[in-house]
């Protein structure tokens, strides 16, 4: 593996990391918010959270590129708050990973949320818990599988994205350059061993991923936990 | 100040507007009875905050809860209630031992008046402690459910039901608890219910709901005494009366009661005598003679004196009497009451097939 390929790892890694932790930052109110309102703009903000399902990369790219330039929306806001450009830069991948994974994480999130039933949150309300005692000690454990599922695949996701990346953080080794972007770096260049070696790493490290989390939801599903 | 409870609520509910006003007394266990659909449950929410009425007004032990004139809602996490909801609704995620704690943690700690020994002892709950509440069945989740209810300390115990979701088994199984729990405790509580056995085995006082309405509250046995209310039209009405155990008769197999009106033989009651129980006479089960029976398998005829007369229905009647300042209940046919001449005032003899034991 060359110098290049372990930095290009590396970015990866941290890129999957702080979206993923962003991702459920934001992401839990959120699906919190659509599992238990009646507002209308219910549905509008549900379309907005699945539209990077059904856009090519290439458009939410596109527009993003757009946003984070030296005069765009997202970067002039950035710049206001002490930042500099945002295009081609790691914290620019990083709005973009988000953006691109959320529905990913909202879903299933919404999902367990729902699930939750009102009286059970009644239940608690009668018994002390204030409504964020209620949400730490009823709706989160209740939705651990939902929420184990919802980081895995933000995660996995934000890992294996391609497009979103090439258009927005360009191919800046060390800094902006993903795995996914190198195996197609070597490939190009006809490098075929290398884009093996980067290519299997990737597979059985998501394997492994997937393994290790389809194996918890197990035995949180056998506890007799999930109604 | 006052110890009892006093409430106003006033909420649309769709077909009809709950309108209730009334007290509840500090001590005791009240029954909220009506259909289902007739409003109790939102009642009972609405005691709790789970719902907020616009009008609303609710004062326990002296400390407002709830009033709207003033824009004061205590929220229900802020009151100090215990609730058990029909299906119990224990937190799937804990054991039973985290789900009896759930409530007890929050509580302040030097309100701590009733501890969880105590609490797992009186509902026997100790071999349950470390099951998850999918492993519990219909009556132990609810038993579990009370005992969590009841370490929250509360001040006001409502009960949504709590045995409508139990077969006629766990019913039993459930009811000696809830006989126990009536003695043991002072806190109030508000017991909602359709099951007309249940509230006589239960409740001190009664509260009737029709389409949001209270159409009369009161003692229990003054209530079910009444036959100008549509309880008094239930093929299973009658009267409840508090009696105490005389003797017993080993060789028949049989206890003697005591009351004001007189002396009730039953089937044997396995309590020591001297202990009070209350018995409940179906109106059903009671007969009137002009005259006192001469031979008869009957073993109960009490002297008693006609009150007050209703029809029910075609060509039934329904009677009060008195008997010793007791009310009693008897069903007759009109037939009868026109061969028999039977009117208010008038001296009969009332037998009574059987006796139903509440407690």
């Amino acid at each position: 593996m060359t110098p290049q390929d372990l930095d290009a790892l590396l970015v990866t890694l941290r890129l999957a990391l702080t979206s993923t932790v962003i991702l459920l930052l934001l992401g839990i109110p959120l699906a919190w918010w659509l599992a238990r309102t009646r507002c209308r703009l219910k549905t509008a903000v549900e379309a907005m959270v699945a539209l990077p399902l059904v856009l090519p990369p290439t458009v939410l790219g596109f527009y993003l590129l757009i946003a984070l330039s030296a005069n765009g929306v997202l970067a002039g806001f950035w710049q206001a708050l002490g930042g500099t450009g945002l295009a081609f830069t790691f914290s620019g991948l990083v709005i973009g990973s988000v953006l691109y994974s959320m529905p990913f994480v909202v879903q299933p999130l919404q999902n367990a949320f729902s699930s939750i039933e009102e009286r059970t949150l009644e239940a608690a309300s009668t018994l002390r818990a204030s409504p964020l005692d209620r949400f730490f000690s009823v709706v989160l454990p209740l939705s651990r599988s939902g929420l184990i599922t919802a980081a895995t695949l933000g995660f996995a996701h934000t890992m294996g994205e391609f497009g979103v990346v090439l258009m927005i953080g360009g191919n800046i080794p060390g800094q902006t350059q993903v795995l996914s972007i190198a195996i197609y770096d070597h490939v190009e260049s006809l490098e075929y061993d290398q884009a093996h070696l980067l290519s299997a790493g990737l597979l059985v490290f998501s394997f492994c991923l997937l393994f290790l989390i389809y194996a918890m939801l197990g035995r949180t599903n056998s506890k007799g936990l999930d109604r | 100040m006052t110890a009892r409870i006093e409430f106003r609520f006033r909420r649309s509910l769709g077909k009809f507007v709950l309108d209730a006003e009334g007290e509840i007394p500090a001590r005791g266990v009240t029954a909220l009875f009506g259909r289902s659909g007739s409003g109790k449950t939102s009642l009972l929410r609405c005691m709790a905050g789970l719902d907020r009425a616009e009008d609303a007004y609710l004062s326990v032990a002296g400390e407002c809860w709830h009033d709207s004139r003033s824009g004061f809602f205590l929220p229900p996490h802020q009151r100090a209630i215990g609730f058990v909801f029909q299906e119990g609704t224990l937190f799937p995620h804990l054991r039973v031992s985290a789900n009896l704690e759930y409530g007890y943690k929050r509580a302040p700690a030097d309100e701590r008046s009733r501890t969880l020994q105590q609490t797992i002892e009186i509902l026997e709950l100790e071999s349950l402690l470390d099951r998850y509440p999918a492993q519990l069945s219909g009556g132990e989740r609810q038993r579990v459910a009370i005992g969590r209810a009841l370490l929250n300390l509360p001040r006001l115990l409502l009960m949504d039901e709590p045995m409508a979701s139990l077969d006629r088994g766990h019913k039993k199984e459930i009811l000696p608890y809830l006989e126990k729990l009536h003695i043991d405790s002072d806190i109030p509580i508000v017991y909602v219910t359709h099951d007309l056995d249940e509230l006589t085995r239960i409740a001190d006082h009664l509260i009737l709901v029709d389409q949001g309405r209270l159409t009369a509250q009161g003692p229990l046995e003054q209530i079910l005494a009444r036959i100008d209310l549509p309880i008094a039209r239930e093929s299973d009405a009658g009267a409840v009366i508090r009696t105490r155990i005389l003797s017993h008769d080993e060789e028949y197999h049989l206890t003697q009661l005591g009351f004001s009106g007189g002396e009730l033989t039953v089937g044997w009651i396995d309590r020591p005598a001297g202990s009070d129980i209350r018995i409940r006479i179906h109106a059903k089960d009671v007969s009137l003679a002009i005259s006192r029976p001469g031979q008869t398998s009957i073993l109960n005829v009490l002297p008693a004196e006609i009150r007050e007369m209703s029809v029910h229905g075609r060509g039934r009647m329904i009677v009060r009497l008195d008997v010793g300042g007791i009310p009693l209940l008897a069903r007759i046919t009109q037939k009868s009451q026109i061969r028999l001449a039977l009117k208010p005032g008038m001296k009969v003899y009332a037998q009574i097939k059987s006796v139903a034991l509440t407690l």
